[in-house]
Formats: structure tokens, sequence, C-alpha cells
């Protein structure tokens, strides 16, 4: 014998059953244009602290055979706004402060003279594209201890010759593969592509990849994060 | 089989019809709250694909399509970013939500494809695209029902995998290999959104031709007079 009732009764039923659905209606408060920009904002936030979990300082990149390697003539350049900001290849020093025991201004010789890496890993732009290209240089964990940085400190904090600037976690500026790049397939950094001295991170996007560096700080406050970073791209963006 | 089935009299004519309850809520809340983040997640994918919308190479680029800003979210690469990047979470959240009550509940007894349900899937599409005669239906899902759904929370898992192997292709990157490497991994990730899209349509267009009862099935979890309680 199955249950029976009344039509009304019936109603009142399935009205319940959907109003229990209300929850659903939470997600609107993305579409309420005070709440929607600090929402998305912690989303990000969020994304960038499990980033930063996943992250395994001992886990290298994948690095390719010479035959993987696109010719430099189509490695493309991104600079955000000049190819060349007229950088004085003669007289360019980098500006180490913060929490380091030698601070001043290091020579390019300087970064030369550390043992040098050369390695073919694959460059992904936060656009979608990549290409596989070598490049050679330091390894930045070489130069913080060369300049003696204090590595429990947070972030390191670069700013470059065109008004770009921008900062790594500690951990990622620590990976072995992480360069303070002078070379691209075997020869010195055209400036395009960031002469004399850039970042080459295979852990990181794109935009983190610094070039034309001008000044380093190793620091525990940013008061700001990078160029695209302050504009609202991920702050992490690990790969 | 069914987890209720009641009778409804009206009280003016004293007409009984049956009803059942089809869709528990957790499944109902999961259709709804996925629905909305798989459009969020479809929508700002899109803005996203709009700054290279290639697979190929950067120089000489080729562009692959020209998706319309009006069909975009988040107004530019950033702003897509941000989206994608929270809505993944709520996305896969559902998802995990759903697979933990369908399991617990054994509620997936009622959707799962299996073996079982093979032979019946020829007659349902012969009659729903070439007229033919209408299989006689004994469950809440046919079998051809069975298939879609099945299938489609496959490339629901596959979307959250191959989109991690775009995310994290140097941490994932066991995973990336699996696709053929970071650039195949985006090709992947794009095509299970294309079948994600194509499930989506014939899903609407099911809808549509079913009419109201069954729409609202999905909102209360009651359908009245379903074709299996017939007799």
């Amino acid at each position: 014998m199955q249950t029976r009732i009344d039509s009304r009764k019936f109603k009142k039923v399935t009205r319940r059953e959907l109003l229990k659905l209300a929850p659903v209606l939470a997600v609107g408060a993305f579409a309420i244009p005070r709440l929607q920009e600090p929402l998305l904002k912690a989303g990000l936030g969020f994304s960038d602290w499990a980033s930063a979990r996943l992250f395994r300082s001992g886990h290298l990149a994948t690095t390719f055979p010479d035959s993987d390697v696109v010719p430099l003539e189509t490695f493309p350049i991104n600079g955000y706004d000049v190819a060349d900001p007229g950088v004085d290849l003669e007289k360019w020093t980098l500006t180490v402060t913060g929490a380091v025991q030698k601070p001043g201004d290091y020579k390019l010789t300087q970064f030369q003279a550390l043992p040098p890496v050369r390695q073919n890993t694959r460059h992904v732009c936060v656009e979608g594209w990549d290409a596989i290209g070598r490049f050679g240089g330091a390894r930045l964990s070489d130069f913080l201890q060369l300049v003696g940085a204090d590595t429990k400190t947070r972030f390191v904090y670069v700013e470059c010759a065109d008004d770009y600037y921008e900062s790594l976690d500690m951990a990622t500026a620590l990976h072995p593969q992480t360069l303070l790049c002078y070379e691209m397939y075997d020869q010195p950094l055209t400036r395009e592509h960031g002469a004399p001295l850039r970042l080459q991170i295979p852990t990181k996007v794109g935009y983190k990849q610094a070039k034309y560096l001008t000044s380093l700080s190793v620091t525990n406050v940013l008061t700001r994060v990078g160029y695209w970073e302050d504009q609202g791209y991920s702050s992490f963006y690990g790969l | 089989m069914h987890e209720a089935v009641i009778e409804i009299e009206s009280p003016k004519t004293g007409e009984v019809v049956q009803a059942a309850y089809e869709h528990p809520w957790a499944v109902r809340f999961s259709h709804w709250l996925n629905a909305v983040s798989l459009l969020v997640m479809v929508a700002s994918g899109f803005q996203i694909f709009r700054a290279f919308p290639s697979f190929g190479a950067k120089i000489p680029q080729k562009d692959l399509l020209h998706w319309p800003q009006a069909f975009a979210l988040g107004g530019w690469l950033g702003g897509g970013l941000q989206w994608h990047l929270t809505f993944m979470w709520i996305y896969i959240a559902t998802g995990l939500f759903y697979f933990g009550y369908q399991m617990f509940s054994r509620n997936y007894r009622q959707v799962l494809f299996t073996p079982r349900d093979i032979r019946g899937v020829w007659p349902m599409v012969h009659y729903y695209f070439f007229f033919g005669p209408k299989p006689v239906v004994h469950e809440v899902y046919n079998p051809l029902q069975k298939l879609a759904y099945t299938s489609v929370v496959g490339l629901g898992i596959l979307s959250v995998v191959t989109g991690l192997a775009v995310w994290k292709p140097v941490q994932f990157s066991w995973l990336a290999w699996m696709m053929g490497g970071f650039h195949w991994a985006r090709i992947w990730h794009f095509a299970v959104m294309w079948a994600i899209l194509f499930f989506l349509l014939g899903h609407l267009i099911m809808v549509i031709l079913h009419g109201w009862n069954n729409f609202a099935s999905m909102l209360t979890g009651w359908k009245k007079n379903p074709e299996y309680l017939e007799r």
C-alpha cells in the first residue's frame, strides 16, 4: 500500500524541496559588483597558497635534447613595453640590497665567475604558448650564497631597466634550475631577450622571468609584488 | 529501486496520480552548482584562450578561431584567469561532494552505466534518431541516459586532470608526459571542454523535448507519473 497524500500537501512537499536548493544561490555573490573583486582575489590567493604547497624544491623541470630546441629567431620576445630599454652594457651593474652580508654593485664578470649552468628547458607563457630554448647562466642560489643572503628571508625582489619589477618566493629562488641568465643558445644574451642579465626559471610562468635586471633585494616585505601581479595576475604562478 | 513512490489525490476530482522521488537533494544541489561553475569555467576558459587562440608556435602565429569577447568572462587574460582559478575549486569540490554522496548512499546504481545496460543503448538510439519503436522503460534512467551521464562525469574528471597538467606541467610532469607534454595537455583540455559542450547541447535539447514535469524533477526531486510506473 502506497502513501496517499492530497495534492495541496504534495505542493508543500515540492516547495520545501525546491527551497532546499537555495544554498546554490550563494555563488550569486560573485555577481554582486562590490563582492566580486574581493571574492576573486581570495580565490586567486587560495590558488597561490595551493601552488606554493605543490612546489617541490627537489623536483626538476624536464630538460630536452638539443634537437627539441626552437631556433633563436622563433623564440618569442615578450617585452611589456620596449624591446630595448637602452642599458649601457659597459657600465652595467646589479645593485644588491636587503638581508645580505655583502650588499653593493656586482659586475657581469662576477656572475660569469660562478659555476656556469646550461639547460634546455620549456618556457611557458601565461598566454598559453610555449617554446623550448637553451639558456645559460649562474644559479641564483649560488649568487645568493656569494652575497651572503639570509635564505630564511621570504622573497627575492628584482627591478629592471624598463620599470618592470618582479618577486620570487625563496623556495623557487633556491631551486637548482633558477638561473641568473646571461646566455641564450651559448651566446651572450641579446638586448631584446634581456641583456645583460635576466631571470630564467623553468618552474615559473614567463612573466616572472624578468629581463634587464638592475637591482636585487632579499626581503621579508614586498611593497610591490610584480608588474603584472599588481594588475591582477597570480603572484606565485609556479608551473 | 525507487526511494519513494507516493500517490497524490486531488481533493476536487478525486483523481489519483503517482509521483516518484527521483533525485536526492545532494544530486540536485551538485547538478545546479556544477551548472553554474561549468558555465563560468567555459566562459573564463575562452577568455584565457583568446590571449593565444592557437595550438601551434607563437612565431609565426596562426589563430585557430576568434572567439567573441561577448561570450568570454573576465574582460582580459588576468580577469579570465581569476575566474578560472577561483571556480576550479568550486568545480572540483562539487565533483568530490557528488562522488562522496553517490558512493556513500549507493545512489550511483541509478545512474552508473554497466555492461548490462549495453543491450539497451541501441533501441534508445533507434527510437530517438531513427523513428524506431519506443522501448519499455523500467528505471529512472534509460540505458542511453546512463551512458550519457556516466560519460559526462568521466569527461568532468578528464577536464580536471588535463587542467592540472596545463596549470602545473612541472609539478605534475608525469601527467603532462602522459598527454604528450604541456603543449598537448592544452589541446586535450580544450578538446574535453568541447566534448562537455557537445553533451550539454544534447542534454538541453532532451530537457526541452521532455517538458516541464521532467525538468521540475531536477528542482524538487519529485516526478509525477513517471513512465516506469505506468501499468
